[in-house]
């Protein structure tokens, strides 16, 4: 009977340590994101904001009106060059430098890993702005740099052919040191025995990478590539910094619309529906990968 | 050379011997790596260079990369006339607080779904690994109306808030809250401690590298955020760093020099953090594989 009591005892303490935490995560957090799809039914503007008796529901006209505004798509198609271009050339990048960081011949290996990841810790808006220069048409060090090698001036951020290229540039520098971390840890994993067994068999240095490493690091690399595509589809404050979603609206991401939609012409309702159907993208190709993971054989 | 052939292929396996005799390949390895380096690092210190540079140094071609004559002119101008020593108190004061309280929820709560029994706890934390895949920003329009029916948008209260408590934190404490021996836990509680006690005097103690690894990543985050502070803060005088640099780079388009002054002065600060702690950033981020 004690026992019981004292086990009774221990259930009401733990929820004193675990409660706090989930009340703040449960409204701030859960509540907001139900709310979210309640209000994307709903012609939630700013007659609403001032009287809420302005509010009514409209069911699922703010998403079949979406699907008709030419914005929306352009927004979607942005994203998705963004992701499409971006993600690979991150991965590539990330892996390439963990496996030169991870290479027997590699000197200074702490001072270039710290190197290497230091554009991941700063801050987007601060190495946003850096960049509008570095890429500047006139005083830029990029178009100097090109020059030295005769290609012409690019007008990187002014020309909408470019615009969004130059943002890719831009967040695999910021982002590829902190997938190279992980996947440095997942190299550094990988017996060497393996490496041994395969030089023995007199596998080349390419074999070697085909057949031992990339099998092995498969799963970490889908991982990886999950959350990088997660990530990547919120892209926001870089196109907010560096070209406000210009020219001719080469840059505006679907965050950058839901932004605009909804904190500068306060249509939160429509806002709220862009907010899930972004949430529905990002859901439906995390799904696609981890079949992918699965049918890979390397299920968690 | 009088060592045995077998000797000399020995020494060529240890990486000593690349010392003596580089080869192609090393020589290759190391060239990649310092033009990468020089990559990630360059904007960071050409942006260090020109914020010492007078106004329109910059703005020549081809473009300066040391200043010619020195000064802390930006530096002056930004907090004379920017405001941004109030920006930088706000970043500060947002960071700190935010990181401190967030810590106490999620170690407290990381805790618990390791070690303490309740009922729906494996199932309770099933869904919030779920619900990791929500993206922030769907909760964004929803939440600013919430704050404002309680009172706290356009407060600091409404950007620390939201990130009193993370499914991420909970997550990485718990992972290594469960480490801790059940006997230690069991031992204290027969010996009559309360739970308090037992959390304060052996559990936090514990934990206390991973406490270290959460604490920079918060702080990091909070610092850097920047979406949910630009729609909670309208108010300049309550502006975070990014929020005002991102403004000020709209008015100064053309002041390079200032502009770079300011991007120092947001990207210094995590940076030394970083530097200093990296050791616990970097385990943190081996053991979460993952940030959401």
């Amino acid at each position: 009977m004690r026992h019981v009591r004292a086990l009774a005892g221990r259930q009401h303490v733990a929820w004193w340590f675990a409660g706090p935490a989930l009340l703040v995560i449960a409204v701030f957090f859960v509540l907001p994101v139900v709310a979210a799809l309640a209000m994307s039914l709903t012609d939630f503007d700013i007659y609403a904001l001032a009287d809420l008796s302005n509010l009514r529901i409209v069911g699922l006209r703010n998403y079949v009106e979406l699907l008709q505004r030419p914005l929306f798509w352009k927004a979607l198609g942005n994203t998705l060059y963004f992701v499409g271009a971006g993600v690979p050339l991150s991965l590539g990048a990330s892996l390439g430098a963990a496996l030169l960081l991870n290479s027997r011949l590699a000197r200074f290996q702490p001072f270039f890993r710290t190197a290497l990841f230091a554009p991941v810790v700063t801050t987007v808006v601060a190495v946003a702005v850096i960049w509008r220069y570095l890429l500047g048409t006139r005083y830029g060090i990029v178009n100097y740099a090109l020059g030295a090698i005769g290609v012409p001036a690019v007008d990187w951020l002014g020309d909408p052919r470019f615009a969004m290229p130059a943002i890719i540039l831009f967040a695999v520098w910021k982002n590829f040191g902190y997938n190279m971390i992980i996947l440095l840890a997942g190299l550094q994993n990988i017996p060497n025995e393996l490496y041994e067994a395969a030089r023995i068999d007199g596998a080349s240095a390419f074999a070697r990478f085909r057949f031992v490493t990339l099998p092995m690091l498969a799963p970490i690399l889908t991982i990886v590539a999950i959350l990088t595509v997660a990530g990547y589809f919120q892209l926001f404050a870089e196109p907010y910094v560096m070209t406000q979603g210009g020219p001719l609206q080469s840059t505006v991401s679907v965050l950058y619309f839901m932004y605009e939609e909804g904190f500068k012409w306060w249509n939160l309702g429509n806002a709220s529906a862009v907010a899930f159907l972004l949430f529905l993208l990002i859901f439906a190709v995390t799904l696609l990968q981890t079949r992918q993971l699965r049918r890979g054989g390397f299920a968690p | 050379m009088s060592a045995s052939p077998t000797a000399q292929r020995d020494a060529a396996h240890t990486s000593w011997a690349w010392q003596v005799i580089p080869r192609p390949a090393a020589i290759v390895v190391n060239g990649l790596l310092a033009a990468a380096a020089a990559i990630a690092l360059f904007p960071l210190l050409w942006m260090l260079a020109v914020s010492f540079m007078s106004p329109g140094e910059a703005s020549a071609y081809p473009p300066p990369l040391v200043p010619a004559h020195p000064t802390f002119a930006n530096y002056r101008e930004l907090f004379a006339h920017a405001g941004i020593g109030r920006y930088l108190a706000n970043s500060v004061l947002l960071a700190v607080a935010a990181t401190a309280l967030s810590l106490v929820f999620n170690v407290m709560a990381g805790y618990a779904f390791a070690k303490l029994a309740f009922r729906g706890r494996e199932r309770l934390f099933k869904l919030m690994l779920g619900a990791l895949v929500i993206p922030g920003q769907v909760a964004m329009v929803p939440l600013f109306l919430l704050l404002k029916h309680l009172g706290l948008v356009n407060t600091y209260g409404g950007v620390i808030v939201p990130a009193l408590a993370s499914i991420f934190g909970i997550f990485l404490v718990r992972q290594y809250a469960l480490s801790i021996p059940d006997d230690l836990l069991e031992a204290a509680r027969i010996d009559g401690a309360s739970e308090w006690r037992i959390f304060g005097a052996i559990v936090v103690p514990l934990l206390s590298p991973i406490i270290v690894t959460l604490a920079v990543f918060t702080l990091l985050g909070t610092w850097n955020d920047f979406m949910w502070p630009l729609i909670v803060l309208s108010d300049q005088h309550l502006y975070t760093l990014p929020v005002a640099l991102a403004s000020l780079s709209r008015e100064h388009v053309q002041d390079n020099e200032l502009m770079m002054a300011g991007s120092v002065l947001t990207t210094l600060p995590v940076l030394v953090v970083f530097l200093v702690l990296q050791r616990y950033y970097i385990q943190g981020l081996m053991m979460g594989g993952v940030k959401g």
